[in-house]
């Protein structure tokens, strides 16, 4: 029977007390058991820095990969094998600096995927320096002066990549990270979920409680949920082009909304083909089964010198 | 050789001719040089054509077709020249082919001992296209007066028309059909106004048409290493384009509907190297295929599969001249000792140089086999002379080529095993794997040094355990890899001289100890083909025995004559070397060991470009 310690390990977690990746590493667990996944059908890929170890702390297959580069080794593990269900974590730092470019074109792909950013704009495991989601005019307490180029809005940059599935949650509401997260790895496609989280060590600014608004004068958290007000990003019909335009424009300007009012929630749905769709409609032989469980060692090669001669 | 500018079709001229000789029973090489650039620069095709089996271009020519001006006197007109045109290397008594509205007079050649044949390419193609009523669209098919310049070869040596006018049609299908006609057509009027126009006995080099033994193809190195992927299950490719690696993966991904291959064009070199590990730690075959300047973005993906143990993947390294971008368009052996230590800390890898098209085939076939025994990233180097020299040769078989996974684990083995442990300590360093998906198989994997579950570990004892884990794997494959296929020495046991080499010199050395022969010189020649594991003491064996020793190497440094004496102590007697981006012709091999003897130097440089 699957239970949660299903999907524990006995790995040490030394992330600092208070972490958000904690959060995150519960929320996925338990969505996991929700969904009744079997451990061994799951892979899960990470980059560098904390939440790099986020794989040691799951019982499934676990890809601790380089600094940025966790969403090309997961794209080749899916393609060999499309029956596993992928999911690659990573800092804001890792995904969108020193990974931002495998970001944007893997989201071009829409393979069918999940990938969850840790967002507390730091970097912790170097000790505290601005990540790339930092906004501009900020200081956190270990950086010597304030940050003087823009931070960069992971929903926008999602949604302009091609992600077919952009979300935000929380890491300090499992509740709703847990819902987020179910959402994105049933959607077929490529899913984004950037989890707004709080580093208690370096990031003094995006704190608990800053999150929960006790310094706005009506002490209402930040976050609000978008369906609650009406929004919904699902296109409806992936054929209409208008709508599909209409509902990207509708996540775009949500997006930029920060401050008081942050949002949270599914900013856009699409469903369309996958790159593994497309990849079987040039090779039939992928619909029925992976080629990591086909007999590919024997093919007859001789008609390609056949072609030569 | 056909020169022209590029995008003139002296490729459709020189393999169709080549074929058309194949065909007739003759043997071939054939190797093209070209500008980094799209449209109009200059370059040129070497076509050699020999009735026994030949390995190398020469550096003169017999009858140079000129499809421009460029071709005969080069730019000297230009405010930077960078050539002089090719009329100076026509042998005596050769011949050049040339447009006669060039109107060029005899003098102008420099030369009173070649042979000139003056052809009217405009007019001969404007009769071709009034045979098809498309005279009105010349501009379009202006291109075509390269078929005319190849009718007009085939005519002065008097070759089968037949043979070609085959070959011309066959690269015309479908709904091009009629286009094949059309170049026939074209073709023959440059064929028969040669002869006509010129007499038989205006050119004395015949080529005629000998028995056929066995079927024989036409193939160069990107064709050879893409087919062996093939055979070997390869079943992901991933790929950035990139000079002179591109071919090789679009051959691949025009194979995919009939051979079930997943071609990926990535953001980079970082994403094709990882995105192939993913796959092969995920159980596909996986490989990427690139040239220097990718590789040198692929040193920390090599680095994670090397500490991960990946199956995989192998890496097609087409080198070409360098640092940076250097001569992108261009040959080069430089990239060795890169390969040998690309990445930061120690870790095992395999890397082989085949030296010719069918060594690409088999060597790149058994990379697939070593990745998946030794689980390490496996290097096949190869470069540009390789990927864009076409050969004559017999169709290559599948003897002794047997797919070998490694130890994999079924679910049933794992079951059995109880606790899995991905990187478990054994006897001989490799650990039998399982791959995600697999029930019971859950195993971790990091770049930080891990325990044998796949766990981080910074313990001193596991770290010593670990490393020497990873390397008595490719002390093992030094074990058991025979020597046969590390290194060979060609020619006799004993000689005065031994030439060692890798890679692609090989055939302008074994054919330039042809011509040393004739000149009393015995030579032999030993081939290094495994840069690691490295075949120390069949070289040390060979080497402290050998009489002068003269390496040949298509770099600055003599990268290879450096690690042979790293790994036996044993020295080079004498360097020939080559870096001026352009491949060892077989008089360069021949002329560089003249020099050593005559001169008593210890290093020469050799070029003619």
């Amino acid at each position: 029977m699957l239970e949660l310690k299903t999907y524990r390990t006995q790995v040490h977690n030394d992330w600092c007390p208070g972490c958000g990746d904690f959060g995150i590493v519960n929320a996925i667990q338990m969505t996991l058991l929700e969904m009744q996944m079997e451990p061994h059908r799951v892979a899960v890929f990470s980059g560098i820095g904390c939440s790099g170890k986020t794989p040691h702390f799951i019982n499934a297959y676990g890809f601790h990969t380089l600094h940025g580069r966790s969403l090309p080794i997961a794209t080749g593990a899916k393609l060999a094998n499309p029956e596993l269900t992928v999911i690659a974590v990573g800092g804001d730092g890792d995904g969108l600096g020193i990974g931002a470019g495998h970001f944007v074109n893997t989201g071009r792909r829409n393979l069918d995927f999940t990938y969850v950013l840790y967002d507390n704009q730091v970097y912790g495991l170097t000790k505290g320096q601005a990540s790339p989601t930092l906004p501009k005019g900020l200081k956190t307490k270990s950086m010597p002066s304030p940050a003087i180029v823009e931070g960069i809005n992971p929903i926008a940059m999602a949604l302009a990549s091609g992600y077919t599935f952009v979300a935000r949650s929380y890491a300090l509401d499992v509740r709703h990270l847990k819902q987020t997260l179910r959402q994105a790895i049933e959607h077929r496609g490529s899913a984004f979920v950037d989890v707004l989280q709080t580093c208690p060590t370096y990031n003094d600014i995006n704190t608990k409680e800053w999150y929960s608004g006790d310094d706005l004068p009506s002490k209402q958290p930040r976050l609000y949920k978008m369906e609650e007000t009406g929004y919904n990003g699902v296109v409806s019909d992936s054929t209409k082009h208008d709508e599909v335009t209409q509902k990207k424009i509708d996540a775009f300007v949500r997006s930029f909304e920060w401050g008081e009012k942050i949002p949270v929630g599914v900013f856009y749905k699409l469903n369309t083909l996958t790159f593994e769709d497309q990849l079987s409609t040039r090779m039939p032989a992928l619909k029925e089964t992976p080629f990591v469980k086909q007999d590919i060692y024997n093919r007859d090669i001789t008609p390609l010198f056949e072609e030569l001669t | 050789m056909i020169g022209g500018p590029q995008g003139s079709g002296i490729n459709s001229v020189a393999e169709n001719f080549a074929k058309a000789c194949i065909r007739g029973g003759l043997h071939i090489f054939a190797n093209i040089e070209y500008h980094s650039n799209i449209k109009g620069e200059h370059s040129y095709y070497r076509l050699r054509v020999e009735n026994q089996e030949v390995h190398s271009h020469v550096d003169w020519v017999d009858l140079l077709v000129s499809l421009d001006k460029e071709t005969l006197f080069g730019d000297l007109h230009k405010p930077k020249p960078t050539h002089r045109g090719h009329r100076h290397e026509v042998s005596p008594g050769g011949g050049i082919i040339y447009d006669s509205s060039l109107r060029l007079t005899p003098e102008s050649f420099g030369r009173d001992d070649i042979k000139l044949f003056p052809i009217p390419y405009m007019d001969l193609l404007i009769q071709a296209l009034k045979e098809y009523g498309k005279e009105r669209e010349l501009s379009k098919y202006q291109v075509m007066v390269n078929t005319i310049a190849l009718g007009a070869s085939l005519g002065l040596v008097d070759y089968d028309f037949t043979l070609a006018s085959n070959a011309i049609r066959e690269g015309f299908t479908g709904r091009k059909a009629s286009l094949g006609d059309l170049n026939v057509s074209a073709a023959k009027r440059g064929y028969e106004f040669a002869k006509n126009t010129f007499g038989d006995g205006s050119f004395p080099m015949k080529l005629h048409t000998q028995p056929l033994t066995g079927r024989k193809m036409m193939i160069r190195g990107v064709q050879a290493i893409a087919i062996a992927k093939l055979k070997a299950g390869c079943g992901f490719q991933t790929y950035y384009p990139i000079t002179p690696a591109t071919d090789e993966s679009e051959y691949l991904e025009s194979h995919q509907p009939d051979y079930n291959l997943i071609v990926v064009q990535t953001e980079d070199e970082i994403a094709a190297i990882t995105m192939a590990t993913g796959a092969a730690h995920a159980g596909l075959r996986a490989s990427t295929s690139t040239s220097g300047p990718g590789f040198s973005l692929m040193a920390e993906g090599l680095g994670w599969a090397g500490i991960t143990e990946a199956p995989g993947p192998v890496i097609i390294l087409w080198q070409r001249a360098g640092p940076a971008t250097g001569l992108p368009t261009r040959t080069e052996q430089a990239d060795l000792r890169f390969v040998l230590h690309a990445a930061h800390g120690e870790f095992p890898r395999i890397a082989i140089a085949p030296g010719d098209v069918e060594e690409c085939y088999r060597d790149t076939f058994d990379a697939f086999n070593y990745a998946d025994r030794y689980q390490v990233p496996v290097i096949v180097l190869a470069d540009k002379f390789l990927a864009s020299s076409y050969r004559s040769t017999d169709l290559f078989n599948g003897d002794g080529m047997k797919v070998d996974r490694g130890d994999m684990l079924q679910e049933e083995d794992i079951a059995k095993m109880g606790d899995y442990r991905r990187y478990q300590f054994t006897e001989l360093g490799i650990s039998p794997r399982a791959i995600p998906g697999q029930k019971g198989g859950i195993f971790w994997t990091t770049g930080d040094e891990h325990d044998e579950q796949g766990h981080i570990t910074e313990a001193s004892e596991v770290r010593i355990k670990m490393m020497r884990k990873r390397f008595r794997k490719i002390e093992l494959a030094g074990e058991v890899i025979p020597d046969e296929k590390k290194a060979t020495l060609h020619g006799p046991k004993n000689a005065s001289i031994t030439l060692v080499g890798w890679g692609s010199t090989k055939g302008a050395i074994v054919d330039a100890m042809q011509d040393l022969r004739m000149d009393g010189i015995e030579t032999n020649f030993l081939q290094i083909r495994y840069a690691s594991p490295f075949p120390t003491s069949f070289v040390d064996r060979v080497l402290s025995t050998a009489g002068q020793k003269i390496m040949v190497e298509n770099n600055y440094s003599a990268q290879m004559a450096g690690l042979i004496r790293e790994k036996t102590g044993i020295a080079m007697d004498n360097k020939i070397v080559k870096f001026d981006g352009r491949p060892f012709s077989q008089n360069e091999v021949y002329e560089g060991v003249k020099d050593i003897l005559k001169n008593r130097i210890k290093e020469v440089t050799v070029t003619h470009a």
